[in-house]
């Protein structure tokens, strides 16, 4: 692509005028410019003012007043910040499964069977249901008065536990109703790895008598090493920016025990007029969101200079 | 193929695959038949304790026209449609542009212009919220649907322009190399060049738009505060207060909220796929 592009602007060169001569060099900016603009107004800039807000103490209205670090030391002391980030670490942690859950999935549905399309459609389908919904119809199902999950529990005389209203469990609880779209995520791009993968080296492995899970790990999986970037990427960024799940299924509670940093930030934000402090609790998200950020970008970066 | 495919096993095997694969959808998707079953359930089964038994009667039709009536769901269905639809329009618009900008021309810098759009994709929203929020209330924009629009076009062009820009950086160059040599200025290659190849990214681009910026709660909730501007994502909170004991209602609520994505991924299966899919194939 560079000695093509240089040969033609070669010959541009040769005609007249200033726009002419230079429309290879100024055209890309004109494109660009305007979704450049609106992305450093609403994207950029308010990053470099939140990491900034975050060392002042701001009501929302009136002077801002700078406190240095004062703000991260309070983090430091703040249970709920512990909490909220520990609770991250799970969601992290237990959101991992749904790369692995995702890809049984695609295994077992990577068949051609009759009807498989529309199977395969529906098995997807959670992820293209809101979130809002996803936390309603958990938390109907949890509910221990008359959910589905203590409705078929107790006849067996299991006693099920108020999952939602339990300090230990309750983060567990939203996890799990995450993993449900999320794994439907992780699947369709395993499905689509494995639509790739070539077949004359499965068989080459075939005959030199691998099968079953060695073929998988040995042969398989590392075909899907494109799949399954895309598949962690997502997955972690979604897990460190749960968010919606939290706020319709328990709003953090119960005494904060299912608060995450994405819920916390909001709440001292929206309810306590902390503006100052909110902004710590997001920039110390946006940092360890950033480590997965320049993985990635480095990632493409790699691939981009492969592909050339 | 991975694995074998079904066919040549024994068929006994064939048979249980066969029956597994029902059964196994009907567990994957359980909380969505649950809703829908409830969504038909009547008051006086639900008085009963009838939640998950066999109903007496079937009140679908009744339930929806009773959230339609005691609820605004109505206006928050439409508050969805003027929100996003205006967003994917300028999103796709200003990321086709920057597309062809960052895909098309060679110059420094661009690629940490790419970096920028990819990275700011990734970012909390919470490292946006607050300066996002005071912006919309200098711009006169909060609490319109200028100021959640506005900021979706924004953000959502992030993740449009790092699309847009691998498609057509995969298209065959010489195309727009011979334009060139013709003496077409740089906007008609734009139009009549690129943009009627780039038209499966669009349709890709789209549908995947449509059900990010519909499911979207967070920017609603920061930024719209009247009960008449909520799109139907923050108007279902209003409705989960609303019918705190009656599930069914909260349920068909839900139902209608969810219908419009789930029409949109099943009319344009291929294309949402192939957007969402976009580098899983590839080594």
């Amino acid at each position: 692509m560079a000695e093509m592009t240089s040969t033609s602007y070669q010959r541009t060169m040769s005609t007249r005028g200033f726009y002419r001569k230079h429309k290879l060099v100024i055209m890309p900016f004109v494109f660009i410019a305007p979704a450049f603009a609106m992305f450093a107004i609403f994207v950029i800039y308010p990053i470099i003012q939140s990491v900034a807000l975050s060392f002042t103490e701001w009501q929302g209205i009136g002077p801002k007043r700078w406190v240095g670090l004062d703000n991260y030391r309070e983090l430091w002391g703040d249970r709920v910040f512990w909490t909220s980030l520990v609770n991250n670490i799970y969601w992290l942690v237990l959101f991992l499964l749904a790369p692995v859950f995702g890809l049984f999935v695609a295994l077992f549905l990577n068949q051609t069977v009759f009807g498989i399309r529309l199977v395969k459609s529906l098995f997807f389908f959670p992820f293209v249901v809101s979130q809002i919904v996803v936390g309603l119809v958990f938390a109907w199902f949890y509910d221990p008065a008359f959910g589905l999950l203590a409705t078929i529990l107790e006849p067996l005389g299991i006693s099920f536990p108020p999952i939602l209203a339990d300090e230990n469990l309750a983060t567990f609880g939203i996890i799990v109703a995450g993993l449900w779209p999320q794994t439907a995520y992780c699947m369709i791009l395993y499905l689509t790895g494995l639509n790739s993968v070539n077949p004359e080296m499965i068989e080459a492995a075939r005959l030199d008598g691998a099968k079953g899970w060695r073929l998988l790990v040995k042969i398989v999986l590392p075909q899907l090493r494109a799949a399954t970037f895309i598949a962690l990427v997502v997955t972690v960024i979604g897990a460190l920016r749960s968010f919606d799940l939290v706020a319709i299924m328990t709003e953090g509670g119960p005494y904060n025990s299912s608060n995450v940093l994405a819920y916390y930030m909001y709440d001292n934000a929206i309810f306590r007029y902390r503006m100052g402090y909110a902004s710590a609790i997001a920039t110390v998200l946006f940092a360890i969101m950033n480590v997965y950020i320049i993985w990635f970008l480095l990632r493409l970066w790699a691939n981009e200079k492969g592909a050339r | 193929m991975y694995p074998r495919p079904i066919q040549d096993a024994p068929r006994s095997r064939q048979i249980m695959y066969k029956v597994a694969l029902p059964i196994s959808l009907i567990i994957w998707l359980l909380p969505m038949i649950a809703i829908v079953a409830t969504a038909g359930r009547s008051l006086s089964d639900l008085n009963f304790g009838n939640y998950w038994g066999i109903p007496t009667e079937w009140a679908f039709v009744d339930n929806f026209t009773e959230v339609f009536n005691s609820s605004s769901i109505g206006i928050y269905l439409i508050n969805s449609f003027i929100i996003t639809v205006p967003s994917i329009i300028g999103a796709l618009f200003l990321s086709t542009l920057a597309g062809a900008g960052l895909a098309l021309y060679r110059f420094r810098g661009r690629y940490l212009i790419l970096a920028l759009f990819i990275a700011g994709n990734f970012v909390p929203f919470q490292i946006l919220m607050i300066p996002v929020r005071q912006l919309t209330l200098d711009l006169g924009v909060y609490d319109t649907y200028w100021g959640v629009i506005l900021f979706q076009i924004a953000f959502q062009t992030g993740f449009c322009t790092f699309f847009m820009r691998n498609f057509i950086a995969d298209l065959p160059f010489e195309l727009v190399e011979a334009a060139r040599a013709e003496g077409v200025s740089e906007w008609q290659i734009l139009i009549h060049v690129i943009v009627p190849l780039v038209r499966p990214a669009l349709a890709a681009l789209a549908v995947l738009q449509f059900t990010f910026i519909w499911n979207d709660f967070f920017w609603p909730l920061i930024l719209i505060q009247s009960d008449e501007l909520r799109p139907i994502t923050l108007g279902l909170t209003t409705l989960k207060g609303q019918y705190i004991s009656s599930f069914n209602l909260l349920a068909a609520g839900s139902l209608i909220a969810a219908l419009p994505p789930v029409m949109m991924f099943f009319a344009m299966q291929r294309h949402f796929i192939a957007g969402l899919t976009l580098g899983a194939s590839k080594g």
